[in-house]
């Protein structure tokens, strides 16, 4: 149950989407964000929806895989879906007491469950084929030049290094202290909402301590290594961009360019 | 019989490419109030196949029967397996969260629907096998004792549910020897006293030597030897190629052989070992 949940997880295969330059990939899903909120109708998502399923298609991860991640995010569409159906103003079809279902009401509701599932589905591509550390490098190198104004742009990405590498981890603990609480006769998944939440103490309390432990030893650990951040620290790999990454810039250009003109000119 | 296994196999991630094989094709079975040592390194499937004796994990094939109940088919009742199967997991005492010991113990019993009379009797029965004076830990914060306690705790939160099998996954991992010592002898205790049926959990062949009658070895996910200590420790090369080796006293045993001392198949542990060496050289003066 608990290892359906695949975000921020690398899927360790060999693809060309693999092989890019993490700052490509991530000023690509920046852009792609971006793309997303410009669209305006229904059918100016079909670029985006080729431009997800061909970097699907290309980065070797199964779609199955990927429709589990939105398997955990399942009730924020839901939710999403239910206020827009029931609180747009406009021509009323149906009504239940207080509750109108609106023709818009409809339309916007599927046009940001779509929007949503495109946002999450192209953004999850990130760290599904980038790894902790190469994403990392990827940002602080893309967050350097801020440096002069005297963003912590070393700690900024190590901080996220270390949350991103900290999700597998933790779910692994949760599996493991629900699975011991479950033999002692915990119940997880019965009962009104109420017992449900005072179901998770007994999780959620050796969940924190856990993190908190973890935590100080990573800090010892590091410190015991001389950990001194962003100043003068070299790599032993070094950025370099590629042919594959221009290619990946103009195709990604390409898809931006659609996606405005499409909305200036139709 | 307590615990007969089937041709069980499980897979790990099916259809990624985490996809890995911890079990296959496990056929065993546990008597009744066995002593049971279940050995093997880190990654050999053991922790795997100790969670399906009490249903955290359905097995991907095969089955498992519990006192003649089938638990890998669908409309089991989980609650009851676990009143009969108590699981304890390695560094158990993570799982503590109550603001009082008496509490912690008592979420079991209480999950299991025991009224307070009923609770109360079953944490005093339970802290007596940890030998934690009722008194004097009751009120305190599990959080405020040491590794230890802490530990003795989380196994008692097990042990007041009053399982007729418990499992213990590596009860000694991190502990001083002389704790070491405290827990594997209550472990002892709860098996020969209680007549409770003990799966204990180990890579530390010292340890398995001391107390299971029947020992199970695991390698990559197989059943790589069962049998009595002794059937299991005459196989010492086989132990050493899949690098477990044998208890410490054992070498001793085998160098001596090697030197042309005749010593019979039975002695496997310390104490005889002692009285071997003690009848040799004369008896005591």
């Amino acid at each position: 149950m608990i290892r359906d949940i695949t975000i921020g997880q690398y899927y360790p295969v060999d693809s060309p989407i693999h092989r890019l330059d993490p700052r490509v990939k991530i000023l690509a899903s920046m852009l792609f964000i971006i793309s997303l909120f410009v669209v305006r109708d229904f059918y100016q998502y079909l670029p985006a929806l080729f431009f997800v399923a061909l970097t699907v298609k290309v980065s070797g991860v199964p779609i199955s895989y990927i429709l589990k991640g939105l398997k955990p995010i399942m009730i924020i569409l839901i939710f999403a879906f239910v206020i827009n159906i029931f609180l747009t103003q406009g021509e009323v079809i149906y009504a239940l007491g207080p509750l109108h279902v609106t023709k818009e009401g409809i339309y916007q509701a599927f046009f940001m469950m779509l929007r949503l599932i495109l946002l999450i589905t192209g953004t999850s591509l990130l760290t599904l084929t980038t790894s902790p550390i190469l994403l990392t490098d990827g940002l602080e190198s893309l967050l350097s030049p801020l440096k002069k104004i005297g963003l912590p742009a070393h700690e900024l990405s190590m901080m996220m290094t270390i949350a991103l590498r900290f999700i597998p981890t933790l779910l692994q603990e949760t599996d493991k202290i629900m699975k011991a609480q479950m033999a002692r006769g915990a119940d997880f998944e019965s009962g009104n909402l109420i017992n449900r939440a005072k179901s998770l103490i007994p999780l959620l309390v050796p969940l924190f301590i856990s993190a908190f432990r973890r935590a100080d030893e990573l800090a010892m650990a590091m410190e015991a290594r001389c950990y001194r951040g962003g100043e003068n620290r070299t790599r032993l790999k070094v950025l370099k961009y590629t042919r594959g990454d221009v290619l990946a810039g103009l195709f990604l250009m390409g898809y931006i360019g659609l996606i405005v003109g499409a909305r200036i000119y139709l | 019989m307590a615990i007969v296994v089937e041709n069980l196999t499980y897979v790990y991630d099916e259809g990624t490419p985490f996809q890995t094989t911890a079990l296959e094709e496990i056929n065993l079975s546990i008597e009744k109030g066995e002593f049971i040592g279940l050995i093997g390194h880190t990654g050999s499937g053991k922790s795997t196949l100790i969670q399906h004796f009490n249903g955290l994990i359905k097995p991907s094939s095969g089955r498992i029967i519990i006192n003649g109940l089938d638990i890998s088919g669908e409309k089991v009742k989980l609650s009851e397996l676990r009143k009969k199967v108590g699981l304890v997991f390695q560094y158990p005492e993570y799982q503590l969260f109550e603001e009082t010991v008496y509490k912690d113990i008592a979420f079991g019993p209480s999950n299991l629907g025991a009224d307070d009379e009923e609770i109360e009797r079953r944490v005093k029965y339970a802290m007596d096998l940890v030998n934690l004076d009722f008194e004097t830990y009751k009120e305190k914060s599990p959080f405020e004792l040491s590794g230890g306690q802490k530990r003795r705790v989380a196994i008692a939160g097990v042990l007041a549910m009053e399982p007729e099998v418990i499992i213990l996954d590596e009860p000694t991992a991190g502990l001083d020897p002389r704790g070491r010592d405290e827990i594997l002898r209550q472990i002892k205790r709860l098996h020969d006293e209680h007549q409770v049926t003990v799966i204990l959990v180990s890579h530390s062949m010292e340890d398995i030597s001391r107390l299971a009658n029947r020992i199970i070895v695991m390698h990559q996910g197989r059943i790589e030897l069962v049998g009595s200590k002794e059937e299991v420790f005459s196989h010492g090369d086989r132990l050493e190629a899949i690098g477990l080796g044998l208890p410490q006293i054992l070498y001793l045993v085998k160098a001596l052989r090697e030197k042309g001392m005749d010593i019979d198949q039975g002695v496997i542990n310390f104490d005889g070992v002692e009285r071997m060496l003690i009848d040799r050289l004369g008896g005591l003066r």
